[in-house]
Parts: structure tokens; sequence; C-alpha cells
């Protein structure tokens, strides 16, 4: 019920939204929660285990009960809460877990099971039989328990990242926070002021007190007009502060449109802030605690403070006639706020014995709420007092269990908070997060004017800390009262007394806990799941902590202490992935042929992060097996073009260069004559292979090595590690230029004549050699030529500056498909590779050396080289180690399957008598046969010997010959022809 | 985490490659036997305190970094070009 003339919101501009299908109104300013407890709904979700009606309990961000169900479609979101959520018009609200509805909710019967359902209940009920848990019992209480449901739609809401750099990092915006910015800002630092809620000001926006002999809210407005005047401060309210990382870092969520959907449909929801702070100012506030007395949890019981916000900021009544419970002073404000604002008080019950006169109302001293009555909304409270028991009929009941210092970001590097006996709560460890400064109530500081002071000195600190001088600034006048509190921390009598809400954790439960054993703080909160909500606990680890304390005889500190962890609240995965959705989600790299390939109907396959032709199909070809036969054959019989762009390649110059090619390959490349290339080998340190490919001397003191296409990243990085940390005298400078040019393969026995016709001067055998390179000229245009070949075949690599390559692959193809030949993609290049017997990272797949691809004569002797030591190791030059091997089935039309292992003939299938395994399949439509390429124990010495190749995955089985890995043209005339 | 690069400043720990120890730079002769490659290649110290380095300015300038830091705190000590501090080893 609206109370008139309270509440800070705009009462001019009312707003319509739905809850649960019905039609509600509120105004510019309200929350979903404030909004429907103004229009007297108090039930709003069901519990997440047992199913009991719940109303809100706080009136903030840390809310456990009041989660809904934003949109429908594939905007739906679930679990967001109702006491943050701010309304507009058309939002679309629905409460979740609740079936056929709200009212009346099937599950509730889990309630009267609660007896069964207590701590420890799952691991002791659904244990046996092992086999039954994940087929049926998890399914089962997955769906009986639970808070809201994705619509499994796609997501259609964008989100975005951002990065941030300040001086001084202010996180919240009560008295503290505000204090701090303004010194900070004052004094020419870069501040950013972040704020969780919709609006800055913290709790001075709840309570009724003045600030420098204005209303609280209206000094904030003041100081925010001022802030906002100022370049040197940027304020970011909607932001929660989600994590404290290392070296000043910090997470922030932004809610940017999330509270005005529909009509900036263009704006992201969320911004995921990278923060990064010199100083930083936590002025977050306290969290006050429920008091855990039996059946706490009916709808309209919530903290005093929320009632103070409901009332006080939204103008808003909880109830018509409320009852306010509690062990400390602020209980008897908030019973003094309602009673001035004209609401019905219907008794002041103060767990202390001797609390003084406070206001017009009944008090009762001494005293504690022992029951409750109202199934889907709070009716009625049964108080113990030392006369005895009375009852008393309430619609809302306000507790004040104390108040927790908000901490939380001080744990997030592992701080723990320390133990305070006289606020009876915990407070932040002294650099706990090294840059921070904690100030106001999150440092236990809880006075108005005790919380300025704080702020004040807490941006002096950080501002001394970045050398900047502080201007002359002095907190204004406030309230400076004191702040007397009693313990209370449950209150025993019949019923359950709840603790964590979210996760119906009771009293009881923790009592068993400890009772069992789990007595350790860490063990309990795993056995009853205290804490592991996603409010995290805020609202309830303190209390838990105090109840087991109490059931193991222990004092409080002695019991453990509480932690949080990153975030600070719920953050959508939605919003941590920003931009890395669908085509988002890694970059792309594309080859200058790529929208010609494409036009051409070929289907692309990823290589790392490019995109390269699988093959060319051509009409009437129904599978890529016949595309990919013709291409083979097509290059076998005329000549082929294929892009290898993607291929790693990284230009080596400098006097040295030479010398340190040789230290980072295997063989020589400083003795390579200029205008030749050179097959290399690379080791790791350990003796493995790295990578290989050609080399190329474009001049004395100038190479271009060629990588592969997946080994590119780690070969440059590997040669920055050789060059600065090992060998950083060599004069010698390397940088990628794979994307500066375009290079495509022209093979097959017409490759020469092909090239003849796009080469400004004719080459011929003599003056282009096989393994010769050099410049060429094509239309006018310089690019470079290098004779080598991957398929077998007569072949050259031709490379053109990047703009130029689209069109010297058409170029390249119209004159090839004159001469019966065209483009072949990736399948067929495998095969071609394959049938010549050519590795790839098929086969050096990181644990293979030198000596077992049948290349150790390649290390150099004359020089030492990375990896040569290790290689040398006896275990890394035996006999029977798995090494490379050609396998053709003796039936050619038999498949071989990659990834399959080989066993002896007439030996069983099993681990112990493994002889080895396929890397590389193709079938051969030069041999008409399937091959492999393959390690098979001491391999080379096998050759002509029957293996048995069993795929067990896929049930295959076949007869092989082991043979030479060049399955044709082993002396290569073809390639030099 | 932030890294300060001695040729580009601080920067977030995302621009950085990591490798592992910093005895990487310490590469023994081809001689040196077995037990000196063993240590170099496979044995690492996991100490709870300070420890150095080596990581990547990989999106920035490539140069590769000493890092000194406290694997208990997370502190940074210092940063240095590790082609200088193997050039003041020799
Ligand atoms: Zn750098």
């Amino acid at each position: 019920m609206r109370v008139t003339g309270k509440g800070l919101i705009n009462r001019d501009k009312q707003i319509s939204f739905s809850f649960d299908g019905k039609s509600y109104n509120g105004f510019e300013g309200d929350t979903i929660a404030s909004a429907l407890l103004a229009n007297d709904v108090r039930l709003m979700a069901r519990s997440f285990k047992y199913h009991r009606p719940r109303g809100p309990l706080t009136a903030g961000s840390e809310e456990p009960n009041a989660l809904m169900t934003l949109h429908s479609g594939a905007r739906q979101t679930p679990n967001v809460r109702a006491t943050a959520q701010e309304i507009f018009s058309g939002l679309e609200v629905r409460s979740q877990n609740n079936w056929p509805n709200l009212e009346r909710d099937v599950m509730s019967v889990n309630d009267m099971f609660s007896n069964f359902l207590s701590a420890g209940f799952y691991y002791k009920t659904f244990m046996w039989p092992r086999a039954f848990w994940e087929k049926l019992y998890e399914p089962i209480i997955r769906r009986a328990a639970g808070l809201g449901a994705l619509s499994g739609l796609h997501d259609e809401d964008m989100n975005e990242k951002a990065y941030a750099f300040c001086d001084v990092l202010v996180i919240g915006s009560g008295p503290a926070g505000l204090m701090a910015a303004l010194t900070a800002a004052r004094s020419g630092a870069d501040v950013i002021l972040a704020e969780d809620d919709s609006r800055f000001g913290g709790r001075l926006l709840s309570e009724v007190e003045d600030v420098d002999g204005k209303p609280g809210h209206l000094w904030v407005d003041d100081v925010i007009a001022e802030l906002s005047a100022m370049d040197n401060v940027r304020l970011m309210k909607r932001t929660s502060i989600v994590g404290a990382y290392d070296q000043g870092t910090y997470g922030a969520v932004e809610r940017v449109s999330g509270h005005l959907r529909g009509a900036h449909a263009d704006a992201p929801l969320e911004v995921f802030w990278r923060i990064s702070a010199k100083q930083s100012v936590l002025a977050a506030g306290a969290l006050e605690r429920p008091v855990a007395f039996p059946m706490n949890d009916r709808p309209g019981i919530m903290t005093a403070s929320a009632v103070r916000s409901y009332l006080n900021r939204w103008g808003v009544a909880p109830g018509k006639r409320v009852a306010v419970f509690g062990n400390n002073d602020d209980a008897h404000r908030t019973a003094r706020d309602l009673a001035a604002a004209g609401v019905e008080v219907a008794a002041l019950i103060d767990s202390r014995p001797d609390s003084g006169p406070s206001g017009d109302f009944p008090i009762l001293t001494g005293a504690e709420v022992i029951d409750t009555k109202g199934r889907l909304g709070l009716k009625q409270i049964t108080v113990r007092t030392n006369a005895g028991m009375q009852t008393i009929s309430a619609d809302c009941l306000a507790m004040s269990g104390g108040w927790n210092p908000s901490v939380h970001l001080t744990c997030h590097m592992n701080g723990r908070p320390v133990w305070d006996d006289k606020l009876l709560s915990f407070v932040p460890k002294d650099g706990a997060i090294p840059g921070m400064t904690v100030a106001g109530a999150a440092q236990g500081v809880m006075s108005t004017a005790g919380a300025l002071q704080s702020g004040l000195e807490a941006a002096k600190t950080a501002l001394a800390a970045v050398d900047a001088k502080v201007a002359d600034v002095t907190a204004p006048q406030a309230e400076d009262a004191a702040y007397n509190i009693a313990p209370l921390w449950q209150v025993s009598g019949k019923g359950r007394a709840w603790l964590d809400f979210q996760n119906d954790v009771t009293t009881k439960d923790v009592k068993q806990a400890a009772a069992e054993n789990y007595q350790s703080v860490e063990h309990m909160k795993r056995y009853t799941t205290q804490g592991m909500a996603t409010d995290q606990g805020k609202n309830s680890n303190v209390g838990a902590l105090a109840v087991l304390a109490d059931a193991t005889g222990r004092g409080i500190p002695e019991t453990g202490t509480t932690t949080f962890r990153p975030p600070f609240t719920p953050v959508a995965m939605a919003t941590l992935g920003a931009g890395a959705r669908g085509a988002g989600f890694a970059p792309q790299r594309f080859i200058t042929s790529h929208d010609m390939t494409v036009k051409a109907g070929a289907p692309m396959i990823e290589a790392g992060l490019w995109y390269r032709p699988s093959y060319y199909p051509e009409k009437g070809e129904l599978t890529w097996r016949e595309s990919t036969d013709r291409e083979v054959n097509m290059v076998r019989n005329h000549v082929g073009i294929t892009d290898v762009s993607t291929l790693g390649k990284i230009d080596v110059q400098g006097p040295d260069a030479g010398a340190f090619l040789d230290f980072v390959y295997t063989n020589m490349f400083s003795t390579l004559k200029v205008g030749r290339v050179r097959y290399g080998l690379m080791l790791r340190e350990d003796g493995f292979v790295m990578d290989d490919g050609t080399t190329a001397r474009l001049g004395e003191n100038h190479y271009v090595m060629t990588t592969t296409t997946a080994g590119a990243g780690e070969v440059m990085k590997h040669l920055e590690f050789v060059h600065q940390c090992l060998v950083p005298d060599m004069d010698v400078q390397f940088i990628s230029v794979t994307e500066q040019w375009a290079q495509f393969a022209v093979a097959g026995p017409k490759s020469r004549v092909l090239l003849n016709r796009i080469l400004d001067s004719e080459i011929d055998n003599d003056s282009w050699p096989f393994m010769a390179c050099g410049d060429v000229s094509m239309g006018g245009v310089q690019g470079r030529l290098f004779r080598i070949s991957f398929s077998g075949e007569h072949a050259y690599e031709v490379a053109i500056p990047s703009r130029y390559g689209e069109a010297l692959y058409a170029a390249l193809l119209e004159e090839a498909k004159a001469l019966d030949g065209g483009s072949y993609g990736m399948e067929a290049l495998n095969v071609l590779r394959i049938e010549k017997g050519f590795i790839t990272h098929s086969e050096i797949h990181g644990r293979i050396n030198a000596f077992d691809i049948g290349m150790e004569r390649m290390i150099s002797a004359k020089k030492d080289c990375i990896g040569k030591t290790s290689a040398a190791r006896p275990g890394q030059v035996a006999q029977d180690r798995d090494r490379l091997v050609g396998l053709k089935p003796v039936t050619p039309s038999q498949k071989l399957m990659a990834g399959a292992h080989f066993y002896n003939v007439g030996a069983e299938a099993t681990r112990e008598n493994d002889q080895g395994y396929i890397t590389s399949v193709c079938y051969s439509p030069t041999m008409k046969s399937y091959l492999a390429l393959g390690f098979v124990k001491n391999g080379p010495n096998r050759m002509g010997e029957k293996i048995r190749m069993v795929d067990a995955l896929r049930g295959v089985e076949t007869l092989c010959e082991i043979c030479h890995p060049v399955f044709m043209d082993q002396e290569g005339e073809k390639t030099r022809g | 985490m932030r890294l300060t690069c001695p040729l580009c400043g601080e920067r977030d720990r995302r621009e950085f490659y990591y490798k592992g120890d910093a005895i990487a730079l310490n590469r023994p002769a081809p001689d040196a036997g077995t037990d000196a490659w063993d240590d170099y290649l496979y044995l690492r110290d996991n100490p709870a305190g300070v420890t150095k380095d080596l990581w990547q300015h990989e999106l920035g300038c490539s140069a590769w970094i000493v890092v000194e830091r406290n694997t208990v705190t997370h502190e940074v000590l210092s940063t240095a070009l590790a082609s200088d501090v193997k050039k003041a080893t020799k």
C-alpha cells in the first residue's frame, strides 16, 4: 500500500507491467518488489527445496527469495531479483519454481516431508544403486528443486565488453562512498564511482535523516551534480563491482538497458567492464541479517532495513499492521519511521531486557518471536515474554539481527575477515586487497557522520598512494548515534528457523551437520548447502556460523570465518562471454581466393583460424570422394592449383640469419646457396619434432621460412624465445609475413607450361631447377617463385603481395582450365602427399622425434641445434619405438581407418599387444587402393610383414601389409622432370 | 593481473603468453651431461614465495620478459627484458 507523501518515486509517471499475467501499476523509480508490495502482493516466489511461499526478504541485490522470470521467448531471463529490477512499461514478469501456479504449488508437498529432506538427505538416500544416480535420481531431483528456466532459444540480446582506467575507484555511493569520491575528485584524481543500485545514495535514500542540514537524499543530489560536472569523474550507476583481482583489476557489470527494454533495442543489455584502478575505496555498506526464529520465512517477514527502504524510498508500507523484532537500535528506528508515516505498529519486540523508551507504540522487552501463522502470508506472530506468551496479529514483521559489513570484495584475494566482538560481525582484514581502503559501514563504521569522515579519510589514503595533493574537504554534519547490539543468533521453539532462505537451510540442518561430525564450517556448508546459493550466503553465513559455534560449544572466531568468491552478484554467462558468440567466438582468417572459392561451391573447412577449401564439386559429382579422385588425377596428369597462403611465412634477415637458422633447424642453412630452397626440420629442446617446412635463401642475409599452417604461431614464439633468451647476441631479425603474401601451389606435369603463360619472363629447367627460388614478375607485379613440391609432381609455389592474390588466383585458374586442369582442395592435397609419403602434423603430433620419422640423419653432426642433445638419448633412438611406415590393405578395396591400432596376426587386440597406430588415411586413385601412414614398432625393419588393423570404435578390421611410406616415385623423377 | 612490459609499460595479463620458469635461459652446454639436461628440461621447483618466470608480450612487442613475482601474495616484484638478463649472465 502506498503511503502519501513518502518516497523518491516519480508519482507523475505511472508504469503498467504484468506479474503472472495480471496487470499492475507502479511509478517510475519502482522495483518489481516495491511495485508489487504497493499493490499488496506479498507472495512472490516459491522456495528452492520445500517450495515454501515466499515474499521479498530484502530491498536490494542481496535478495534470496523474490527471484522471477522476465520476458518470454528468446529473451526469457530467469532468476532476476525483483528487489533490484526496475519496472518499465510493458514489462512481463512471471513467478518461477511452481506448478500449476504460485498459490497452489503441487511440489509444496516437499514441505510436508521436510523431515526426510534435511541435511545430507541426497547423499544418504540416493547412494545406491550407483547407476541410478545419473539416469533416475538426479533428473527427478533437478526437476523438483530448482529456480527459473532458460528458454532454450538462441539469446537475441547483445552484450559488450569494455575497459576503463582510473586513479581511484570508489565502490558504493552511500555517505562513505560519496565523500570519498568527492574528496578524490576535488583533488584532481581520475575517479570512477560505481553504484550497484539504479540511483546514487546508498542508505541515505532509505533513511529519514539530515546531512549538511538538509534531507540526506538532497545532499546526495548536490554531490552527484558536482561530480557530474567534473571531467575527471565517471559516474557508473547500475554497475556492480563483481570481483577484485591482482594489480588493481576489478570486474564490473553495468546494466545498460535491462531497465528500459524495447525503448533502446540497439543498446547492449549489459557491459562487462575490466577496470584497472591504481587505488580503490570500498564503501559497499553493510547488509542487515535476519533473525533465525521459528517459521521466520513467511511472505511479509523481511529485514527491518528493507521495511524502511520500502517506506522511505518507495513510499510503500509493506503491511497495514507491522510488528518489529530485533536486538539493536535499528529496530526502534524502523518502528519510529513507520509510526511517523502513519503506519500502525503492532508491537516493537526487543530481545534486550533493558531497551529504553522509543515511540508511540507497544514495546515488549526481553521478548522473542517464537512462531508465526499465515499460509500464503503473515497473519499472526507469537511472542514469548517474561510474562508469558501472547499472540499479535500483524501482516508484516520487520526483523533486525544486526548488520554484516559488506566484506565480500575483500575476500576475493584470499583475505579472511576478522571477528569484531562489539559489532558482532566480521570486518575486513587490513590490506586484504592491495591498493584498497575500506570505508564506512563496510569497515564497521555504522553512523552516518562516521561513514562520511571514514570516506574522506579513505580518499586521503588513496590519494597519498598515487602522489596526489589532497584538496581541503571537510565532512558535513550528520547523525552520529552509537550502534548498540546484543547477541541474538537463534530463537528456540517449535518449528523450523530458516538461516539460508535461498537454499532452504534451517538451524536444525546446521545442528544435524554438527551432530554428524561435520563440524568444520567448510564441511557444514557442503553438507547442508548453506551459503551455496546464488546469494552466496550474504544474508545467512554469519548466522549459520553462530549456530554451528553454539552446537559445537565453541566461540564464533574459533569456529571459522566467512569467505566470498567472485562474482559479488550473479553474472549472466552471456555477459561474461560478450562478443564471443557465433562468428565472434574466434577470429576468422580468409585466404585471398576465399570469395571465388566459396562461389565455386567448395565446402570450407577450418584449419586453425583459417578457412580452406575441402574440394571443388563439379556437376554430376555426388560425393566428396568423386571430386577428390578427379582432382588427384588432374594434378597427376595435367595441372592443379591450390591456395597455400595459410602456411606460416617468416621473413628472417640479418648478418647472423644463417647461423640462427642453423641453431633452430637440425640441418644446415648457412651453407644454402642464394636462390635455393631447403627442407628443414625443427625440434623442441626435448628432442621431439616441433615443425617442418621449407626455407628459401633470397639473399646473403635474407631468408624466408615457411611453417605448417597449424605451427605458425608456435614457431614464431619459439624463434623469438631462442633469439631473445638463448642467443641475444646474434644479429638477426624476423617478422611474420603470412598475411602479406598470397601464395599458390601450381602442381602437375603442365605446371611450367601454365606458369610461362603468367610470368613476364619464361623459365625452363635450367633457369629454374628443382628447389630453386627467386623473384619473378607477373603483369609487372613483383612476386616470388619457389620450385618445391608437396605432391611429388613437377610443381611450384608462386607468391605475390596479398592485394594481388585474388587476381593471380583468377589468372592461374583460367590458364589451368585451358590445360585440362583446375583447382584442387585440401582432400586432394592430402591424398597427393600421402601417396608421396610426406608428413604433416598428423604424423608429427608432439610425441614423435626425428628418428621415428626416419630423419635422424638430418640432425647435422657439424653443429649444435635446439633439441640435438635430447634427441641423442638412448631411449630416443631405440629400434622398437613406434616408427613411420606406409600401410596398404592386402585387399585394396578394404578400408583403413585413421586412429586404428595394429596387432600382430594371431595376437589378441589388447593394449598389451599394441603394435602401433594409423595417423593418415586416404583412398588413392593413383594406386587404386586405400593407403595409410602410421607408426609401427620397429616398423622400418618389418617391411612386407602382414599386420592386423583393428578399429575397435567403429568395428573395422583389415589385414595390412607394412611398406615404405613413399608409395610412388621413390626416386623423385617426376619432381625433377 | 597486470604486468609491466619493459618496452610497452603496464598491460593486462591477457596480452602475455606464459612459458614457465626462467631457468629456460640457462641452456646447458651440449656435453653438460644427463643430469644437467634433465634439470634444465624437466625438474622445477614449486616455491611458495618468490619465483622468476618467463612471459612473452605476445599481443604487444613480442619481447620475452623475466617476471619476478610472489606466488603467495601475487605481487609482481620486477620485470626485465630476457635478452638483457641473458646478456648480463655471460
Ligand atoms: Zn611489450
